[in-house]
């Protein structure tokens, strides 16, 4: 076993074969990197040495009795810890209530039970941990062990051999001679998957056809245009209700019949907001409202969130997702972030029972923007 | 690989020293039970050889080594706690009632999915412990196998032959990404709901498919009732498997491989020094298992992640304030943030929503195949065929830590972008211009992070220089006839001195020449040249380790002390080489472009 190595040596290792006793040692200790730099330096070696490993150092515990018996008494304290906290976990679990509130420093009001088991489950675990380190720290050998390498390429017999199977079967199978098989074997090998893939892919979700550009309020109602409805409260609203300033949530009436509610919302929801008419400074916007009152969709057009927040001052909209900022005043154009189009107004109206009505759905698809929408 | 077999049982050395042959295979009868049942075991398996040979194999010791087995056990944790979860948690969006013990939610209609999640955390006893282990041990993972990486990356870990672990380990990172994400979706509450939510629009922006995948992924339009059930098998069955395969052969590779090991005395290319796997290596990472499971029960205990009974479960039409996903995730959401809205535009009657494509779609994928194919690149640029097991000092590399900590830039400036909110709201600074400032620092900020960092690299192994030729400071003034006072230094041991000096540099190769490039294809002659560009590129600017011939001419000159003055004059080098004709002999070089050195060692004839 050397530990230092005998100055550079300087073999091409393409054509270096590993022997016995030998472990490939082409590389590290040499740095053939162009000659020339160091010239004239006489009898030095062009690098310097590895000098090999460096001296044991001894621990306390190695020479000294009573600190070896100290380490043994530590870690079988921190074995004889985690058995006690192990036994805390037990006794809390039964008897701990599950309504008990703790009030603790830093953390605040929690749950009893739950600080109580994750403590003492924390600690019989991390006393386990650090007992078993600490003893291989003090008590177990330190003595550094060298292991030689090898390097991963295998003999070239074994190489040649690994081709030479190869190569005989690709013989005995005729394979090279009979590209008749070779051609339909690759088409049938290729195409298996086909019918797997189909079935997995076909059957995973309908085609969506134009169910991304549709609204429940497209969808008449006994002949009628949808009443706006209050989200949650599910009532009809009255122009007078929409005092100036007020924001409502709205959903399209008879949202509930449908089949599938959550489905219909994510598309149906709408921001109803009331400003001073002369606020407006988009017309068509101003048409499509009521005396300043105007219904706008709430599906973010960046990825698709509910837009959340509305400036009473300002009359923005912000999406909380990734803070795209729309203008309520001038047709909820974008003036901020990441999304591109405006929201989609929905024109309102009020019916004969004085309540507000959507005579037509959205003139555009609502949400994220998606290939076919254009 | 043969030849490691024969070794089984008269391998060369093992040890250095002769004292610490302690472990022999159970023998044939004797040894107690154990030795009975291992006796049984191995007539019939024959598997002594192998566990021989595993529980001799020696690992270095090094504190970033941790990182990996970190990364690991959290896995193991996730393994754990997921199971137990399995048992309570209902995979339905089927509408309920609720009507347990948490007050606040009496009534209300939600899904089954949340349902059970909330009464894991109320009702359960310890569910809400082991839930929030698993929470936190996801978390834990994903740190992990990230600071893993930076390890592997910053010492040249991934070089020959390790490049197939670093592909494996860099997919390993993906995969648990898209786990993570799909099992924080699974409790269905507001918080996930408004990031699936988002994921569906993400679909969305893909061009041409968009709508088909997003309507093949959720079984219809969004929400549906089918996204919950499939993340479901996705999270517990399809990726823990696919994870699980690719650690197994993560963890087989390591051992064909064996550890890398940091440079010092005694170490080398061809020998792995350490401790064995029985029993120090054992008893540490054992030990070590538990630790980081304490430590996961104890944050889990004190520190509630992830409330869902306060956010409420997920209704299409509300939205919390404020929605931020799990910290690994932040970095694509913080890309979406920073992307300007007229990269959407309409063209031949179609959309292209790039401002959602480029952050949420390709920006993973993208950088994912970078990091893949890095040691490719690298081992290309330097014509480097060689087996490495020692690591580079990251200084060692300066253009490699340079890049990497570029790179570190890049993805902080995404991180930190998907809190531009947060950070306007607690610094009162107006969110328009904090999100400007980001959107130029992520053109601004990697470069120059990249530059710093290069000649800090440079500066360090200046330093490492310097140390090398002119020892450490003593402390003891010596006065010379003159009156000059000088610090004596003592040179360093021979063992300090090699950690030092036992790096290597690469140089530039020379672009081809007119008569090189005679009856080579054009193709060729570009590619050569492309490679030329990037060697300079990387190793133009290099500082090489001092050899022995510079250490004697150092000494020759009188080196060894060094006048006071001159040192408190800070740039050392400088001024000594005015005092001593000879010094920028020994001293640092800074190559000029016109030295183009070939060194036909690295390169194979191909
Ligand atoms: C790479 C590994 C994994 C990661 C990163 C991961 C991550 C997560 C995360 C972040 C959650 C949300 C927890 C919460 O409610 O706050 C979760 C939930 C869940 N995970 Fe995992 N997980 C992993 C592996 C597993 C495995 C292997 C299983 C089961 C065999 C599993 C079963 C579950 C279940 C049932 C839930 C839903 C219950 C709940 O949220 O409380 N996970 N996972
Ligand atoms: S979803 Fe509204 S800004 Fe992204």
């Amino acid at each position: 076993m050397t530990t230092s190595f005998t100055g550079p040596e300087r073999h091409d290792h393409s054509e270096h074969q590993p022997e016995p006793g030998d472990h490939g040692r082409q590389g590290s200790d040499l740095i053939n990197l162009g000659d020339g730099h160091h010239e004239g330096s006489g009898a030095l070696p062009e690098r310097f040495e590895n000098p090999g490993l460096p001296e044991h150092v001894h621990r306390l515990g190695d020479d000294d009795p009573a600190a070896a018996k100290r380490s043994e008494r530590q870690v079988a304290s921190l074995f004889g810890v985690s058995m006690l906290a192990t036994l805390l976990f037990v006794i809390s679990y039964i008897v701990v209530g599950k309504g008990e509130i703790v009030t603790l420093p830093l953390i605040g009001a929690t749950k009893a039970l739950h600080v109580a088991l994750g403590v003492t489950l924390g600690i019989s675990l991390l006393c386990i941990g650090l007992g078993a380190v600490h003893w291989a720290k003090t008590l177990m050998s330190d003595t550094e062990v060298v292991e030689e390498r090898h390097t991963l390429r295998s003999p070239d017999e074994d190489r040649e051999g690994t081709v030479k199977i190869l190569t005989d079967s690709a013989e005995s199978t005729q394979l090279t001679r009979r590209p008749l098989i070779k051609y339909s074997l690759g088409g049938a090998l290729g195409l298996f998957v086909v019918p797997l893939g189909l079935q997995l892919v076909g059957s995973l979700g309908p085609l969506p056809h134009d169910n991304l550009g549709v609204t429940l309020w497209d969808r008449k109602l006994n002949g009628k245009g949808r009443r706006l409805m209050r989200d949650p409260e599910n009532t009809p609203i009255r122009l007078s209700d929409v005092t100036l300033g007020s924001v409502f949530h709205v959903l399209p009436e008879g949202i509930d019949d449908v089949q599938n509610p959550q489905d219909a919302k994510v598309k149906a929801a709408v921001l109803l907001v009331s400003m001073q008419e002369s606020d407006i400074k988009n017309a068509k916007e101003a048409s499509w409202g009521i005396q300043g009152v105007v219904a706008y969709s709430k599906i973010c057009t960046h990825v698709g969130c509910p837009v959340g927040l509305y400036e009473h001052t300002t009359h923005h909209l912000l999406c909380p997702c990734h803070q795209s900022t729309f203008d309520m005043t001038n047709d909820c154009e974008v003036i901020f972030g990441p999304a591109k189009r405006r929201l989609p107004q929905l024109k309102i109206s009020v019916n004969d029972a004085g309540y507000l009505v959507a005579d037509q759905g959205f003139q555009e698809p609502v949400g994220p923007s998606f290939w076919e929408r254009a | 690989m043969t030849s490691d077999a024969h070794t089984g049982t008269g391998r060369p050395a093992d040890a250095l020293r002769g004292d610490d042959e302690t472990s022999t295979a159970p023998k044939k009868k004797g040894g107690g039970a154990v030795g009975g049942v291992a006796n049984w075991m191995d007539e019939r398996t024959g598997g002594a050889k192998g566990i021989r040979y595993l529980m001799n194999k020696v690992f270095p010791d090094h504190w970033s080594f941790m990182l990996g087995e970190v990364a690991m056990y959290s896995l193991i944790i996730l393994l754990i706690t997921g199971t137990f979860l399995t048992f309570w948690y209902v995979p339905s969006m089927g509408e309920t009632i609720y009507h347990g013990s948490y007050t606040p939610l009496q009534g209300q209609q939600m899904s089954e999915a949340y349902k059970s999640t909330v009464d894991i955390s109320m009702d359960v006893r310890g569910g809400l412990l082991i839930r929030q282990i698993h929470h936190w041990a996801a978390l834990l993972f994903l740190v992990a196998i990230m600071l893993h990486m930076f390890r592997v990356f910053f010492t040249g870990a991934f070089r020959k032959p390790r490049e197939i672990n670093w592909v494996i380990g860099v997919l390993l990172f993906m995969l648990a990404m898209v786990e993570g994400f799909a099992g924080y979706s699974l409790p269905d509450d507001l918080l996930s709901g408004t990031g699936i939510r988002a994921a569906q629009g993400f679909m969305l922006s893909i061009p041409v498919i968009g709508s088909y995948v997003a309507y093949f992924v959720f079984g219809g339009a969004f929400p549906g009732s089918e996204i919950i059930p499939r993340l479901f098998t996705v999270h517990v069955l399809l990726l823990p498997a696919i994870i699980m395969g690719l650690f197994a052969a993560h963890m087989i590779l390591l051992i064909v491989h064996k550890h890398t090991q940091f440079p010092g005395p005694g170490r080398s290319d061809h020998n792995v020094v350490g401790f064995k796997l029985m029993p120090v290596y054992t008893a540490k990472a054992g030990g070590f298992f538990f630790i980081v499971f304490g430590i996961t029960a104890l944050i889990s205990g004190l520190v509630t992640i992830n409330p869902i009974w306060m956010y409420g479960p997920y209704e299409p039409t509300m939205v919390t304030a404020g929605a931020q996903p799990d910290w690994y995730m932040g970095f694509a959401d913080g890309a979406l943030r920073l992307s300007p809205g007229w990269w959407e535009f309409t063209l031949l009657g179609h959309t292209f929503s790039l401002n959602v494509m480029i952050g949420a779609i390709l920006l993973i994928p993208v950088i994912f195949t970078a990091l893949g194919v890095y040691p490719f690149l690298e081992a290309w640029i330097t014509g480097d065929k060689r087996e490495h097991h020692l690591l580079d000092r990251p200084r060692n590399a300066p253009t490699r830590t340079a890049i990497g900590m570029g790179f570190i830039a890049f993805y902080f400036v995404l991180f930190v972008a998907s809190g531009n909110d947060i950070m306007a709201i607690t610094l009162h600074l107006s969110i328009n211009d904090i999100t400007h400032v980001m959107q130029a620092s992520i053109f601004i900020l990697p470069p120059l992070v990249f530059w710093i960092t290069k000649r800090l690299c440079m500066s360090l192994q200046r330093s490492d220089r310097d140390l090398v030729l002119h020892g450490k400071e003593s402390g003891r003034l010596i006065r010379t006839a003159e009156g000059r006072f000088f610090e004596a230094h003592t040179p360093l041991s021979e063992h300090d001195r090699w950690r030092l000096v036992s790096y290597e540099t690469h140089r530039p190769i020379a672009a081809p020449t007119e008569a090189d490039s005679n009856g080579v294809g054009r193709r060729q002659i570009a590619k050569d040249k492309m490679r030329a560009r990037l060697s300079h590129f990387y190793f133009n600017d290099r500082i090489e380790a001092i050899t022995p011939a510079e250490l004697a001419a150092a000494h020759h000159d009188g080196q060894a002390f060094e006048s006071i003055e001159s040192a408190e004059d800070g740039d050392r080098l400088e001024i000594d080489s005015d005092e001593f004709d000879h010094h920028m002999h020994g001293g640092a070089e800074e190559l000029s472009s016109g030295h183009a050195y070939s060194h036909p060692q690295d390169q194979e004839p191909s």
